[in-house]
């Protein structure tokens, strides 16, 4: 008797345990991302986008688009998808040999993944900035020139120096470095270097820049000065910006998108995603429930 | 006793140490309530004891070994008169030999002098009397060793903390081992190159441009004065080095960066192994395919196109050396360009460039530095190359920078210097050694310093 | 702003195809080298393979043999001074002339008794100790041919026609006949595996040599693996953190990048002329090769005691384990696998090497096989290279041959190597 009671108590903990963890896991994803994933006249369109490693599937069935000019934050645990999304964009995922990526994306109406499209001319236009700063062991100079060099965009040492100031300008790095050009770019400091990738992404006039968790390497300070580059950048660039800073997507960016396990989840206004979250498992990550 | 005989005792005995002394300590831990009232175990108090035994008497004997040739010598030579004394370093070791002989029986003691009749005499007797006195002696060290051993087993004795004071050292004097390597390669090349600029000026040495290490026998002999000026040796092991620099670097580089950014992983499963078959062939085996197929090809193939190419020319030597340097430069290479971390190659990749410009401006000048130190290790490797040119390239010291004529390296001198059989004190022999110091020393320096680079290098991205 | 990045898109659209030029190139380049050094692999092997592989056959001379005691000059078998000076090429000579009994002239006899090998009296000296009942009667016997006829009856196949050399028509001749009477063959060279060196090609093997190799190999490795593995267990658990082991440390990493003739140098200086250990011997040789194989050991071992994880040091050292036994108990048979390996291709290293051998004088012509560690020897590379040098063509096979025996052995050693880190190999 007391056997059974046992039991049946074990059971229904069991059961319980189980039906708590389906409030969070079993909630179907919805078919389409909840919310407004679509805009007008958008500047890059992602239909159907199912990215595979080898055997492994991790993106399903993401629909969203990029508004021209706009920060579009992506959020989520980690492991939900959002950087594989985010390197798909400029095939930075060819470089991985078992990844396969399916579904329409297209820039400017033009397919990415098309035969027609180079991936070396659409990461001129759809640049890109990294986890961690990833300065070359040269010159501060020669960080910036790079990309300006590779694809021909000087044709005079004049222009090339333009070319680099500017970048640095805008990347907000001018005033620190204008004396020490020559002076290799891994002796900055942290947030200093990843400013300066951030120059050298622009230094190429890119259409889009994707930044792929920016600040995570670095101190409050830095990150605030980031992201208020950010801010500025947004009148000229399109910025999809990887985070799990719930905070940091709240303040640079327009809209926000919520990746849960390689399921896009609802996409929003930023303001309405972080105070009216429309699906619960967007609720749940928002309110702390698990990250 | 023979040495071997002794070895074996002793070992014996120290074996007989260790039983007794573990013996002991069990007796005496029972009485006090069972062995975890010993300070050690009893392996401990018995490999303590059998150390004791074995260690003394064996370094002993060791030192003997060492030194009873010149102390026997020594004692011998004070004993003959002053008339027989040697007057020279050549002298005296001719001395020694004809004593040697005739004790051995090699030389007929008829009608040899008398006087060195009573040393060669003497000279048994005296081996006789130390290796008999040696025994005795490394026989009662021992068994002192374990008298002493036995005595001492108490429970408080620290047997553990003793034994393992001795592992402890006899590990150091291993890892020392490569200290006195280094040390006994600079004593033997330096003292005798010493010797050689006692004979001839440094500066000749150096400078000089003519290489012909024939000595006259005899004072009276024409025609073969020999002069040891070591520029054309110099001259031709860095030819000889170069144009197998000039095949090894690109193909090993190429190679190299080809397996690490672009091959599949399963053409690189297969091509690295086979490519490093090159490094386990041994250099011999190169030394013949140079002098028998690769020479012989080249002067046809000279012939052919109008040119004198000489059988032994440096080409063949370099080309072949260069072959049996390429795995040693990819891999160096390889181990580099995997140092240089992913993420400088996504920044490149990020900003549009191609696979070749991200490789060409990116990953090889982060990884230059690493890259210049194994081409160093490679240079030294190249200069100290022995049969290949020793097989494939000549013997004529000339002065020359056409790949197709024959030249002579440091290496081939030394070998030629001192294969067969010469009289150790000529300055001929000693010249060898002089030239086995200048190639230890750029060797050296150069390994000195490519394994700084390399190691700064690697600190950079740890 | 616009105008400006469609300009942007059009430049960088039209340097695209020489961008992609240059990629092609590059990579190129790099298959390029790749094929070149594996080109050189498959030459390498194959010249050596086609010049060697008919040294493990070797022609023979069907002959009837009379052990004639008057050619022999032989009364009593027992004396053994009579027997060492009997001439028993004489009783070769004979057979070859009632074989041939149209022959005359001095010169022609002697071309005619030299198509047998000159050792082949050994051989017949030998049967008859062996059957002292022999004397006096006839054997039908297969005898070695001379090098000259073993090298032309090869190459009577070949495209380009037989090398005749030393061989005179007249010779060919005689040779024709034999073949057609069966009385030539090829059958496996036995002497190649079985002998020591010799003057005669087909008198030599690699016998002596291969038993000096494993000589100086026994002694390479009983001293290097010991002294290895205890510097590396020094360096990596008990070496304090200052000069004198960083001082170690680089001479370890210098040595292993001295050229070996030098370590050949110190062995004649210090080991023959200041300890006077006899030349030649494979004592010499194992003492010097441990002393050049010691720094390759002791890298290798280095890393695989520093694969061993920190989590097991400390869960001995936290039931009680002192030092020492942490060390034997514990990180030594872990390591072990990785350390074999090391000591394997250390051993391979000291097997492929000649030069500091020369030095040391094992470069003497030694016919003898060596049966100790003091006797006088050569090894395997050595007697590569000393048939290298030498000017009859028969000895070019030899050498291809010799050096295919050594890259078998080489071969199975890093197999072995292979294999064990594979079968060994833990993984934390």
């Amino acid at each position: 008797m007391v056997n059974k009671l046992v039991t049946d108590t074990a059971e229904m903990l069991e059961e319980k345990t189980a039906s708590r963890k389906a409030v969070v896991h079993s909630t179907a994803y919805p078919e389409q991302a909840i919310g407004s994933p679509f805009v007008k006249n958008p500047k890059m369109s992602m239909r159907n986008v199912d990215v595979f490693y080898g055997e492994k599937q991790a993106i399903f069935n993401v629909n969203v688009d990029i508004g021209q000019n706009e920060v579009i934050a992506m959020i989520g645990p980690s492991g939900c998808g959002k950087s594989t999304f985010l390197r798909s964009i400029n095939r930075m995922n060819d470089t991985v040999d078992s990844c396969r990526v399916k579904g329409e994306l297209t820039l400017d109406g033009e397919d990415i993944y098309s035969a027609k499209m180079d991936p070396v001319a659409l990461r001129a236009r759809v640049g890109m900035v990294f986890q961690k700063p990833n300065p070359f062991p040269k010159s501060i100079y020669d960080n910036v020139s790079y990309g300006p060099r590779l694809h021909g965009l000087a044709s005079r040492r004049a222009e090339l120096d333009e070319i680099v100031e500017m970048s640095l300008h805008r990347a907000g790095l001018w005033e620190e470095v204008k004396d020490r050009l020559d002076q290799p770019g891994t002796g900055l400091s942290g947030g200093q270097q990843q400013r300066l990738c951030i120059a050298r992404a622009i230094a190429i006039s890119p259409e889009v820049i994707l930044m792929d968790e920016p600040c995570s390497a670095l101190d409050p300070i830095a990150t605030a000065k980031i992201e208020e580059l950010i801010a500025e950048l947004s009148e000229n660039y399109t910025i999809a910006i990887v985070t799990h800073s719930m905070q940091q997507a709240a303040r640079v960016s327009h809209r926000t998108a919520y990746f849960h396990l390689g399921h896009l989840v609802e996409v929003n206004d930023t303001e309405k995603v972080f105070t009216a979250p429309e699906h619960e498992l967007t609720e749940a990550y928002i309110t702390g429930r698990f990250g | 006793m023979q040495t071997a005989n002794l070895l074996v005792v002793l070992l014996a005995l120290s074996a007989a140490a260790y039983l007794m002394a573990h013996g002991r300590s069990v007796a005496l831990a029972r009485p006090l309530g069972g062995i975890r009232h010993l300070h050690s175990l009893p392996f401990f108090y018995g490999m303590r004891a059998s150390i004791w035994c074995a260690l003394p008497a064996i370094v002993l004997l060791a030192l003997w070994l060492m030194f009873d040739e010149p102390v026997i010598s020594m004692v011998l030579l004070d004993g003959l008169p002053a008339s027989h004394q040697p007057s020279s370093a050549a002298d005296y070791n001719l001395l020694l030999n004809s004593i040697e002989n005739l004790a051995s029986g090699a030389l007929s003691k008829d009608g040899a002098d008398p006087v060195l009749l009573s040393a060669a005499e003497k000279l048994s007797n005296l081996r006789n009397t130390g290796q008999l006195l040696v025994t005795a002696v490394v026989l009662s060290l021992g068994t002192l060793g374990l008298g002493w051993g036995w005595v001492k087993v108490s429970p408080q004795l620290r047997a553990r903390q003793q034994v393992e004071r001795v592992f402890k050292s006899l590990l150091l004097a291993c890892a020392c081992v490569a200290i006195l390597t280094t040390l006994g390669i600079l004593l033997s090349v330096l003292f005798e190159s010493l010797r050689f600029f006692q004979a001839i000026p440094v500066t000749d040495f150096l400078f000089g441009t003519e290489w012909s290490p024939q000595m006259a026998i005899r004072p009276d002999q024409i025609g073969s004065s020999g002069s040891f000026g070591a520029i054309p040796l110099f001259v031709g092991t860095l030819l000889i080095s170069m144009i197998a620099m000039i095949v090894a670097v690109p193909v090993g580089l190429m190679s190299a960066l080809y397996l690490a950014e672009y091959a599949s992983p399963r053409f690189r499963g297969l091509a690295k192994p086979a490519l490093e078959i090159l490094a386990g062939i041994p250099t011999v085996v190169y030394g013949f395919f140079a002098a028998l197929t690769v020479a012989p090809f080249l002067r046809e193939a000279g012939e052919g196109m109008g040119l004198t190419v000489s059988s032994e020319s440096a080409l063949a030597a370099g080309l072949v050396m260069g072959v049996m340097i390429i795995p040693f430069v990819s891999s160096l290479a390889d181990d580099v360009i995997n140092a240089v971390p992913q993420s400088m190659r996504d920044g490149s990749l990020g900003l549009g460039a191609t696979k070749s410009e991200t490789i060409k401006q990116v990953i090889f000048p982060a990884a230059l530095p690493g890259i210049v130190g194994g081409v160093l290790l490679a240079v030294s490797r190249a200069i100290g190359e022995t049969m290949i040119v020793v097989m494939a390239a000549g013997l004529a010291a000339q002065m020359t920078v056409n790949p197709l004529e024959t030249v002579t390296t440091v290496t081939v001198q030394i070998v030629t210097l001192l294969v067969g059989d010469q009289e150790f004190d000529s300055p001929k022999t000693l010249a060898a050694f002089a030239l086995g110091l200048m190639l230890f020393l750029v060797t050296l320096v150069l390994n000195f310093i490519a394994l700084r680079v390399v190691k700064k290098y690697r600190e950079q991205y740890d | 702003m616009t105008e400006s990045k469609q300009s942007h898109t059009a430049i960088i659209q039209r340097s695209l195809a020489r961008r992609y030029r240059a990629e092609k190139r590059f990579r190129a380049y790099g298959l390029m080298a790749i094929t070149f050094g594996l080109l050189c692999v498959a030459l390498l092997f194959t010249d050596i393979i086609s010049k060697g592989y008919k040294a493990f056959l070797q022609t023979s001379i069907q002959l009837n043999i009379t052990y004639d005691a008057d050619v022999l000059g032989i009364s009593d078998l027992n004396n053994k001074q009579q027997v060492a000076l009997a001439d028993f090429q004489g009783l070769v000579k004979k057979s070859l002339q009632a074989r041939f009994p149209d022959v005359t002239g001095r010169k022609e006899k002697r071309d005619l008794v030299s198509l047998v090998s000159s050792g082949a009296g050994y051989d017949l000296r030998d049967r008859l100790i062996a059957n002292p009942q022999l004397l006096g009667n006839t054997e039908t016997l297969w005898l070695s041919a001379d090098d000259d006829i073993d090298t032309y009856y090869k190459s009577m196949g070949d495209e380009n026609g037989a090398f005749t050399g030393r061989t005179s028509e007249m010779r060919q001749g005689w040779i024709e006949t034999l073949k057609q009477d069966g009385d030539i063959k090829l059958g496996l060279n036995r002497v190649f595996f079985t002998h020591g060196d010799s003057r005669e090609p087909e008198q030599a093997g690699i016998w002596g040599a291969a038993m000096g190799s494993l000589f100086t190999l026994i002694i390479t490795l009983s001293l290097s693996f010991p002294i290895g593995v205890a510097a590396a267990v020094y360096l990596e658990e008990f070496a304090p953190r200052n000069r004198w082991t960083d001082l170690i440390e680089v001479n370890i990493n210098n040595l292993a990048a001295v050229p070996s003739i030098i370590f050949g140098l110190l062995g004649l200086a210090i080991f023959i002329n200041f300890f006077h250990v006899p030349r030649s011997v494979p004592l010499v040789g194992g003492l010097v090769l441990t002393l050049m194989t010691l720094p390759t050991i002791i890298i290798s071992s280095r890393a695989s005691i520093k694969a061993v994880p920190p989590s097991i040091r400390e869960a001995a050292i936290g039931v009680g384990a002192s030092p020492m036994q942490v060390v034997l108990h514990h990180v030594l048979p872990l390591a072990m696998p990785g350390m074999l390996t090391g000591a394997i291709i250390g051993m391979a290293q000291a097997l492929g090497e000649t030069a500091p051998l020369l030095m040391i004088g094992m470069v003497a012509f030694i016919v003898d096989i060596p049966g100790g560690f003091t006797e006088p020897a050569t090894v395997l590379p050595v007697q590569i290279f000393l048939w290298a040098d030498s000017p009859e063509r028969a000895f070019v096979e030899k050498t291809s041959a010799a050096i295919m025996v050594l890259l078998a052995f080489l071969i199975m050693m890093n197999t072995l190597a292979v294999v064990l880190r594979k079968r060994l190999e833990r993984r934390w």
